[in-house]
């Protein structure tokens, strides 16, 4: 469903990602992990179009898609998260969400000024929605926080909830379990493979974890100074000598 | 419509303060000067309930919201002065206020398409160039009068026309404040607080930026309009750079993306200088002193005390 060929960006002379590959099935969860600075966050604003590739291609269900803007690229299927989180700290959770489902649910300006023609009933089935997908995080009981007071680990669920209201086909899930403690790791294991199921979306994940990593990701691509040093399932890649290297050292 | 608590409480306010400034007019309370003040306070708080949706719900500081007050102060007001002999008042004054939108809106939309692709510090300079630049043109043309001015604007909007005034303000009001509890509102908002997230989830930031410059400056010439109508004569000095920044400390005194707030302080900062008329020399110093002691206030720990307290939290809740 995503493939990228020959994929890569130059900045000024610092080749970021280059000459970079990647094959994801459909309902996979797909892992990408690599040391600091490897060229994992820049693989995803590639995939994004947060950044415009200099080589290759990224198809996305045999659609060309560099060289389209993060919205055009968003409304073609995919969503992601980010490292940093980037939440719309002065809205509510519930607004977060809602904001999402700006291309779902749609009506007309005239609508948004008046309130009538049928805003009620189209912000009702917005609420609906959006709740739906807040409770699969639990933060339903929390819709009418602002969502820069919630705590450091629902805000990094917000964020995967804001991305799936955009029903992504592709979800890029960028260091989730960041920050985390080893019961919300669990925790949040348990739920990206459930939003796996019940949304029939795709992940790409990055992570540092390597016990998340190995529990949940059927593939792993592990990149190193920009290029892909070795891919397969959890267990070949992470005894491949190669990689330990990367991460330890000789 | 979503017909709550708020709603209704809103609504008994608007009555209240329309009930209000209706009794002080025909009651000949107020002198002739206070009086010629009520329209200029509704124009100012037209202007600082549109200037707010850029600069407080948007996140782009604006310099130049005088100047579209000014395209729609000359277009309508040419309009009407030409239809005068024509029309009947009412919709030579109605054509005329819209046709003051319409043009302000389209200068928004011409100017903001190019310059809403900077940001900040960049974007406010910008906006401040494009407003003298209006005001340039404006004071050069012979049709608008030079910098003579344009007189013998028929005087639709006066205080005797209060109601019509009031309620083209509470119009706007509601138009602005259901725009930004909507689905366009979060998106303007979104951007806001985190344009790349914006991006993200697929909202198309250029798109909202002039969406929301063009509403602004549509209702802004709309003001500016119901000024002309106000004032009779209207000249080019009036709309320079010091009416910008005066909307614009309307918007940051009542508060980024407060609607209320602005409302409120667009009442006392109009109000004010009539106040302090009785200091003479004084007032512009009294006046800035004021200003430096309300903003100071607005961020003062006396202030988030008194609304972390019981009695005032309760208060706040009515409104």
């Amino acid at each position: 469903m995503l493939e990228c060929k020959n994929l890569g960006i130059q900045f000024g002379g610092l080749k970021a990602v280059d000459n970079f590959n990647l094959n994801i099935e459909k309902g996979m969860l797909y892992g990408l992990i690599g040391p600091n600075g490897a060229g994992k966050t820049t693989v995803f604003n590639l995939l994004t179009g947060v950044y415009k590739p200099t080589t290759g291609t990224i198809r996305l269900e045999g659609n060309l898609i560099n060289g389209k803007t993060p919205t055009q690229i968003n409304n073609m299927g995919i969503a992601r998260t980010f490292q940093n989180i980037r939440l719309f700290s002065n809205m509510s959770v519930l607004d977060n969400v809602k904001a999402a489902l700006h291309e779902k649910v749609r009506y007309s300006l005239l609508t948004s000024m008046t309130h009538i023609f049928g805003f009620g009933k189209k912000e009702k089935e917005m609420d609906e929605l959006a709740t739906d997908i807040l409770k699969v995080f639990s933060l339903d009981d929390k819709s009418d926080t602002l969502s820069g007071n919630l705590p450091y680990g629902e805000q990094r669920k917000l964020e995967i909830a804001r991305a799936l209201a955009t029903s992504p086909s592709l979800l890029l899930l960028d260091e989730p379990a960041a920050g985390m403690n080893p019961n919300e790791t669990e925790e949040l294991m348990k739920t990206i493979r459930q939003i796996r199921d019940m949304y029939n979306v795709t992940i790409l994940l990055i992570e540092h974890d390597m016990k998340l990593v190995a529990g949940i990701c059927e593939k792993l691509s592990v990149l190193n100074f920009g290029t892909e040093l070795a891919s397969g399932t959890p267990s070949e890649v992470l005894n491949n000598p190669e990689v330990i290297t990367a991460y330890l050292g000789e | 419509m979503k017909v709550n608590k708020k709603t209704i409480i809103n609504i008994v306010i608007m009555l209240l303060a329309y009930a209000l400034v209706f009794v002080l007019i025909n009651s000949g309370v107020l002198s002739r000067q206070y009086k010629s003040l009520i329209v200029p306070i509704c124009v100012n708080i037209m202007l600082a309930v549109s200037l707010n949706l850029v600069t407080g719900f948007l996140g782009e500081l604006s310099l130049g919201h005088a100047g579209f007050m000014s395209i729609g102060a000359y277009s309508s007001a040419l309009l009407s002065i030409a239809l005068s002999n024509t029309f009947p008042p009412v919709l030579a004054f109605f054509t005329a206020l819209i046709c003051g939108g319409i043009s302000a809106a389209f200068f928004g939309f011409l100017i903001g398409v190019p310059v809403l692709r900077l940001r900040g510090d960049y974007l406010a300079i910008v906006t401040l160039a494009f407003g003298e630049i209006i005001k340039s043109i404006i004071n050069y043309l012979k049709i608008t009068g030079g910098s003579k001015g344009l007189s013998k604007i028929p005087l639709y909007s006066d205080y005797k026309n209060f109601t019509v005034v009031f309620v083209i303000m509470v119009i706007t009001i509601v138009l602005i404040s259901n725009l930004i509890d909507s689905r366009d509102g979060r998106a303007i908002k979104s951007i806001r607080d985190n344009d790349i997230a914006a991006e993200s989830i697929g909202i198309n930031i250029s798109r909202y930026k002039v969406m929301a410059f063009v509403i602004a400056a549509g209702f802004a010439g709309i003001a500016g309009a119901l000024y002309a109508h106000n004032v009779g004569i209207i000249k080019p000095g009036i709309f320079d750079y010091n009416k910008s920044i005066e909307i614009l400390v309307f918007v940051v005194l009542g508060g980024m993306g407060n609607i209320p707030g602005s409302i409120i302080s667009a009442i006392i900062l109009t109000l004010l200088p009539e106040f302090l008329r009785g200091a003479d020399n004084l007032r512009m110093l009294l006046y800035a002193i004021v200003l430096i002691v309300m903003m100071i206030f607005n961020n003062s720990k006396f202030k988030s005390g008194l609304s972390l307290n019981r009695t005032f939290r309760k208060l706040g809740r009515e409104e």
